[in-house]
């Protein structure tokens, strides 16, 4: 089958993400990943929870001095309401929409963008007002590895999503890209299934002590 | 060189108002797992606002986050779809040792 067919939303199949060996690969290979990334995450939590709260003297702020409810409440809905819009986008893929799958995807986008820079007004404030830096102590290190990759990871997220859109801006939707942005779409998912963790064992219960 | 398999069907007109209804069903069950999302987090924020005890808070707000990362999963990650035995493999295989590896950090580092 050639994958550049041309398709009209009657004839687009059900599941244009699996309807093709590559795309069928890229499903599997990239739960595989998933799965990896779900280790590599949790050997970061772990050394965060190990070393919580673990400074060389009182002058140091803990977890409890320095975050504010608010400011991740609000991260949380961004992220939150991201991941309902780029399943917004999916739906439109398979209804073969490509404007609003396009639509929906920048939506999510704005989303992250705005995500990110509360994260770096966050962690600015946390250097400045604080005194709390990557070497500061072995709850810096710990904090910022563990919530800094997971921001690498919204950076990593944003750009696939901004490459893919401009890659494809013309092309529309075909069985060579549908697959791609499906495993976007699942990418983004995860960044924020790590982040519902990071709300909670990072901040709230670091709220809590 | 791609090959085509399984869900395309001969008469794809046939399917295509099923199918359509079948996606609005789906995005609907979607925006309410959206919801129930929301909700969740609120009863976090708030309980952790209302200052409880650490020992009651810390299982419930593990509990929410886990139910949370379910819906996640299982409804906007279409876990709950067909064809998912091997990507519960990965996953879960990889929760397992997420697991151990924290229970391991929390005990052994720094004591």
């Amino acid at each position: 089958m050639d994958m550049e067919q041309k398709f009209t939303s009657k004839t687009w199949p059900e599941s244009p993400e699996k309807t093709t060996l590559e795309g069928k690969n890229k499903f599997l290979g990239f739960w595989l990943f998933l799965g990896g990334e779900t280790v590599l995450f949790a050997s970061l939590f772990a050394t965060y929870l190990a070393l919580k709260d673990r400074v060389p003297d009182n002058s140091h702020a803990l977890a409890q001095d320095m975050f504010e409810l608010p400011l991740v409440f609000i991260m949380t809905m961004l992220l939150l309401t991201s991941s309902l819009t780029s399943v917004y986008a999916m739906y439109h893929m398979k209804n073969y929409n490509f404007k609003k799958m396009q639509t929906w995807l920048l939506i999510t986008v704005g989303l992250g963008l705005a995500f990110l820079g509360f994260e770096i007004y966050e962690f600015n404030h946390y250097v400045h007002a604080f005194d709390h830096t990557f070497t500061s102590s072995a709850f810096g290190s710990g904090f910022y590895t563990l919530v800094g990759f997971h921001g690498a990871h919204v950076v990593i997220g944003l750009g696939w999503f901004i490459l893919l859109l401009i890659r494809n801006s013309r092309r529309g939707l075909n069985l060579y890209n549908a697959p791609k942005f499906f495993v976007a779409s699942l990418y983004w998912h995860f960044i924020d299934v790590v982040w519902v963790f990071i709300f909670t064992v990072v901040y709230l219960m670091g709220m809590v002590g | 060189m791609a090959t085509t398999t399984g869900s395309t069907s001969a008469n794809p007109k046939v399917n295509y108002k099923y199918r359509r209804n079948k996606a609005r069903q789906e995005m609907r069950a979607h925006v309410t797992s959206f919801a129930m999302m929301i909700f969740l987090t609120l009863i976090a924020f708030i309980m952790v606002m209302s200052g409880f005890d650490k020992y009651y808070v810390f299982p419930v707000l593990l509990l929410l986050a886990g139910i949370q990362v379910v819906l996640q999963l299982y409804y906007f990650m279409h876990m709950s779809h067909k064809g998912h035995g091997a990507v519960a493999l990965f996953l879960y295989s990889g929760a397992l040792v997420a697991l151990i590896v924290i229970i391991t950090f929390m005990t052994i580092v720094w004591w």
